[in-house]
């Protein structure tokens, strides 16, 4: 899990931001990064300056990649899927075409992808689908099965664009309020698509709620799960100590950065419930 | 951001004596990481090499391994943000057999930070350094506001400052030079600073973060796990120049390592002008990882511009004609 040299792949780029559109409530954002295109894997991120030189915010903002070209006809390019809810995502999608933006990338450890031919299983919350399309594009390629279960709040929220959908052999959505797919939360639908998909691996991005939701399944089904998670980041490039997960150590619990060790991780690994890590932390 | 080449660089920085000294030790320039935000060195070496900076300042290390606090441990605030990470880290034990080897393999000069719950921790940390070639300083943190009991800050009281300092004096034998890193949060930092002094420091690292609070109007619960952090970031920068300009006008020959809200040469020079003789950047590599080069060449800039060939020319300077 433990990368040969930190940061390995990692080069700080100015790119141009190359296209920006609206898609729903969200905004589908390309940036010519040039060579760091090559190095990107499904599951890896970016990691994005804010505001100018008079910024009151300090931090970079991380984004999992959309897609990743490799030679476009701007050269290397990333793509982001990006929810203007907070105040840096706001800024970043009140870019325009022509503009520049520091990013770092590309970060992080990526998907593992199975050795020999599975059926794979991708489960994606809210904006959270963003990373799985590149995912299943590869796993298709090399053989596998790929049904794809994406949820949100409601219908607009779903992140799934037309040429997403290509590399999927089965789709099914959810909605909390029943207004597109099925009536209800996205975990509560996966042990019927286990059985009906024969799922041998699951690969999962969205909300911590969701992950921890679909972890247990997982383990109930004694499936694998690699799961993306979120923790709130200061530098993306493992020097702040603020994105950790607590994971499980014959010694009891060690907290892993998940811009390092993460942002894909094996979820059977993860301590997900809070108030254990609590108790294992005082101990 | 890019690579520095030019020849113009090279004619500019040999017309500046960049280089600073702590107690017997000297440094090729004054710029080094702070400690906690440059982990122990190999992340940011992805980035640049570590050699271009004065020193790595490790971050502060514990006897034995320890967790720090639950999730979320960090706050982003107006220019600044809070982190309670708890001082997480891997012990003095792996720390010696993995990340010191590999830093003075990169030739960079290492300056190792220290923390303990007891004046006794402190002096076991100090007897495990004594024999460690290639460093080149210690740091006392006796200030991390990130401990379970406000207690345990023991730059808080005169008291408990000398305690650690003089436990760490005996156990780390020769002239290995002693920094103690001290907290904003007291009545009187010269006070603070007088006591550390009288018990033999080399020099001081003045400012550590301030404790804060951020509260979640959503949630309306603090929104650090651990309730309290430790505020940094360009927010605490005039707390910084103040603190270095009372220890430096009270204390002139005592250098000081400066840091609190550097991310430019601007803001260095100010701290050197206050009278710090190294400035340590911190949290302004969280957003870009190649700060510390940039403050290291716009600060050279800056000084060559205002005419100094001797970087300890400005130090302390606004206090001239006091």
């Amino acid at each position: 899990m433990i990368p040969h040299r930190i940061n390995k792949s990692a080069v700080q780029v100015s790119a141009e931001v190359i296209s920006n559109k609206k898609f729903g409530p969200y905004h589908h954002m390309v940036f010519a990064v040039g060579e760091m295109a090559a190095n990107s894997r499904p599951g890896n991120f970016v990691a994005i300056a804010i505001g100018d030189s008079q910024s009151a915010h300090i931090l970079r903002r991380a984004f999992a990649v959309y897609r990743a070209i490799d030679k476009g006809p701007m050269g290397g390019s990333i793509e982001l899927v990006i929810a203007p809810h907070g105040q840096g995502s706001i800024w970043l999608c009140s870019r325009t075409v022509g503009e520049f933006v520091d990013l770092i990338g590309p970060l992080g450890t990526a998907f593992g992808v199975p050795s020999s031919n599975a059926n794979a299983m991708l489960i994606g919350g809210g904006y959270g689908s963003a990373p799985l399309f590149a995912l299943a594009e590869l796993l298709k390629n090399r053989g596998c099965r790929v049904d794809m279960v994406l949820g949100a709040s409601t219908a607009a929220k779903i992140f799934a664009p037309l040429e997403g959908k290509r590399s999927v052999s089965s789709l099914t959505l959810t909605t909390d309020d029943g207004s597109a797919g099925i009536h209800g939360q996205i975990s509560e639908a996966i042990p019927r698509l286990i059985r009906e998909y024969k799922t041998e691996v699951i690969y999962s991005c969205g909300p911590m709620g969701m992950l921890s939701a679909i972890a247990k399944i997982a383990n109930d089904f004694d499936i694998a799960h690699q799961c993306s998670v979120e923790e709130s980041m200061a530098c993306g490039i493992g020097v702040c100590m603020t994105c950790v997960v607590p994971i499980k150590q014959e010694s009891g619990i060690r907290m892993v950065r998940t811009c390092i060790d993460g942002p894909v991780m094996d979820a059977t690994e993860i301590i997900w419930d809070k108030e254990t890590v609590t108790d294992l932390l005082h101990l | 951001m890019g690579q520095r080449n030019s020849n113009g660089f090279t004619s500019l920085m040999t017309a500046l004596d960049y280089s600073t000294k702590m107690g017997s030790k000297r440094f090729p320039n004054p710029i080094f990481t702070a400690s906690g935000c440059a982990s122990s060195g190999q992340e940011l070496s992805q980035f640049f090499p570590l050699t271009e900076l004065g020193a790595i300042v490790t971050k502060s290390i514990m006897t034995r391994p320890r967790l720090g606090r639950n999730t979320p441990r960090m706050a982003e605030t107006p220019s600044g943000m809070l982190n309670s990470i708890g001082l997480q880290g891997p012990g003095i034990d792996a720390f010696l057999e993995k990340d010191i080897p590999w830093l003075i393999d990169q030739k960079v000069k290492v300056i190792v930070s220290i923390a303990g719950e007891t004046v006794e921790e402190y002096g076991v940390l100090a007897r495990r350094l004594r024999a460690v070639p290639g460093i080149s300083a210690v740091e006392v943190n006796i200030s991390c506001p990130n401990v379970e009991n406000r207690g345990q800050v023991f730059a808080c009281h005169p008291e408990t400052s000398v305690a650690v300092i003089e436990a760490v004096r005996r156990n780390i034998g020769g002239e290995l030079p002693i920094v103690a890193k001290l907290s904003p949060d007291v009545t009187d930092i010269v006070e603070i600073a007088k006591s550390v002094i009288n018990a033999g420091v080399d020099g001081v690292a003045l400012i550590n973060t301030l404790l804060g609070m951020v509260i979640d109007v959503n949630s309306m619960k603090p929104k650090l796990a651990g309730k309290t952090g430790g505020l940094s970031g360009p927010a605490i920068r005039p707390v910084a120049v103040r603190a270095i300009y009372q220890v430096h006008r009270a204390f002139p020959n005592i250098p000081i390592v400066g840091m609190g809200g550097v991310s430019t040469g601007r803001d260095a020079l100010e701290l050197i002008l206050a009278g710090a003789s190294a400035v340590s950047i911190g949290t302004a590599s969280f957003g870009n990882p190649q700060a510390a080069v940039l403050v290291k060449t716009q600060l050279s800039d800056l000084l060559i511009e205002r005419g100094f060939k001797d970087l300890r020319d400005a130090i302390g300077f606004a206090h001239r004609g006091e």
